[in-house]
């Protein structure tokens, strides 16, 4: 799994590498004439020429789950410091970065440090994050909302924009039904629909949430119970792409004008829909089974030497 | 890798509306000071040892494989009931009606208890994956 050469053979290296091949190092996006495009971080020979032709770029890193502390990751918080130090390694810095979700596992105050003080550090202008379902135990997410929230709306949610597209960051891990699907609630939805309705449909718009925003896999819980109304408002725009995390693969769906994306875990793989007994990690990370998981071909590019993009790495 | 067994006495109840939060400190797992998992076999290690015969009679819900084993659970009135999480995912216990207050989340290994003094049925599920649901039934 891991060619590295005898100058990089060292335990740690070579632990944080396979690490890195199992988890994922998050994605890069080029907005390039209104259409948003997806590349695996750390290869830089793919991406230069789409980043030096793109408008705008930003990584897309999810699913940290600080204080998870099980095979196949002991080091979460080191593959989370190694996918933000190939951000910060970026001859041209990300214009932000957004965590979608699942920052800790157990939504304690020292998990919220540990993901605070990482994401400090990475070379950008600015961060954002939405919460998962593992943000917000206890306490409706009140300890993610005071220091990772945005004030814009007493929901969390909040929209932007940026570089002639619109941003829209939705939440659909609070108020759970015991469908198992997530869930953005009645409130949610009238905002979105006026944040939404002056807009021209010319407007890229960009729709970040953490549980998927489409029906994937109902019977683990991977969709959002009223996904389908927000979607009755995005239709009309002419470029739509909805970057979602909680399932820790790259799974992608494309439906009119709307381009869903789910991102990888920087800490573990989960198995593919209906795939074993339920979503749990993956513990045993062979070379097969994860190009099975995470469909990849060759495991090398996810270290970073033969990047293919998101559409590449579809699983059927 | 994982220490999995780990032989924790559970606190007794303080009175029989105790709610008891039994979450166990996740630094014991990092202390190596634990015995490490045999096999994929689940002994009983979490469970307490000294269930004397004074305390209310308890009753284990294991939650494997995201799922509460067994699903529907009925006990006699003044059962103390012990959920433990043995799977690598956390996962929590919640009243789908408020009946009882929610558990912390609960970490591999780490267990709940309630003790059900009163005739009824009690629908939960785990706050985490709502798509996991149980049942107590007390007579
Ligand atoms: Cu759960």
């Amino acid at each position: 799994m891991s060619n590295d050469n005898a100058a990089n053979d060292v335990p740690g290296r070579r632990r944080i590498l396979k690490c890195m091949a199992a988890a994922g190092a998050g994605t890069l996006w080029l907005m390039n004439g209104g259409v948003l495009k997806a590349y695996a971080m750390g290869d830089e020979a793919s991406a230069a020429q789409a980043a030096a032709d793109a408008s705008f770029s930003f990584v897309q890193v999810s699913d940290s789950h600080i204080g998870f502390k099980h095979e196949p990751n002991m080091d979460v918080a080191g593959t989370l410091a190694a996918a933000l130090a190939r951000i910060s390694a970026r001859p041209t810095p990300p214009d932000f970065v957004v965590h979608t979700g699942d920052l800790t596992h157990l939504s304690r105050p020292d998990e919220f440090d540990t993901v605070a003080q990482l994401m400090q550090g990475v070379k950008t202008q600015r961060v954002l994050f939405i919460p998962g379902e593992h943000d917000v135990i206890g306490d409706n997410g009140a300890a993610f909302f005071q220091r990772f929230g945005q004030k814009q709306n007493a929901g969390g949610w909040y929209s932007f924009d940026y570089g002639g597209a619109h941003f829209v960051a939705l939440i659909n891990v609070l108020n759970l039904k015991s469908n198992g699907l997530g869930y953005l609630g009645e409130d949610q939805l009238a905002w979105l629909k006026k944040d939404l309705a002056g807009r021209s449909a010319e407007t890229p718009i960009v729709v970040f949430g953490h549980m998927p925003l489409w029906p994937l896999y109902a019977a683990w819980g991977w969709g959002t119970e009223d996904s389908g109304e927000a979607m009755t408002y995005l239709k009309r725009f002419g470029s739509v792409t909805v970057l979602n995390g909680h399932i820790h693969q790259i799974q992608q769906k494309v439906e009119g004008t709307v381009t869903f994306h789910t991102a990888r875990s920087t800490a573990y793989p989960q198995p593919a829909p209906g795939v074993g007994t339920g979503p749990g990690p993956l513990k045993d990370l062979g070379t097969r089974q994860l190009k099975a998981y995470l469909g990849i071909r060759d495991v090398q590019h996810v270290q970073g030497q033969d990047a293919v993009t998101v559409a590449d790495e579809v699983l059927a | 890798m994982n220490a999995r067994h780990r032989t924790v006495a559970l606190p007794r109840p303080l009175s029989r509306r105790r709610l008891m939060h039994e979450t166990l400190a996740a630094a014991l797992l990092a202390s190596g000071a634990l015995a490490a998992r045999a096999g994929p076999s689940y002994g009983g290690a979490a469970k307490p040892e000294a269930v004397a015969a004074t305390d209310p009679q308890t009753k284990a819900v294991d939650i494997k494989n995201f799922a509460f084993v067994p699903a529907t659970l009925t006990v006699a009135v003044g059962t103390r009931v012990v959920w433990t999480n043995r799977d690598d995912e956390a996962h929590l216990v919640a009243s789908s009606d408020g009946a009882f207050k929610a558990s912390p989340a609960m970490d591999t290994d780490d267990s709940f208890a309630f003790v059900f003094d009163k005739p009824g049925t009690y629908a939960y599920f785990c706050a985490i994956h709502p798509m996991m649901r149980g049942t107590i039934v007390v007579r």
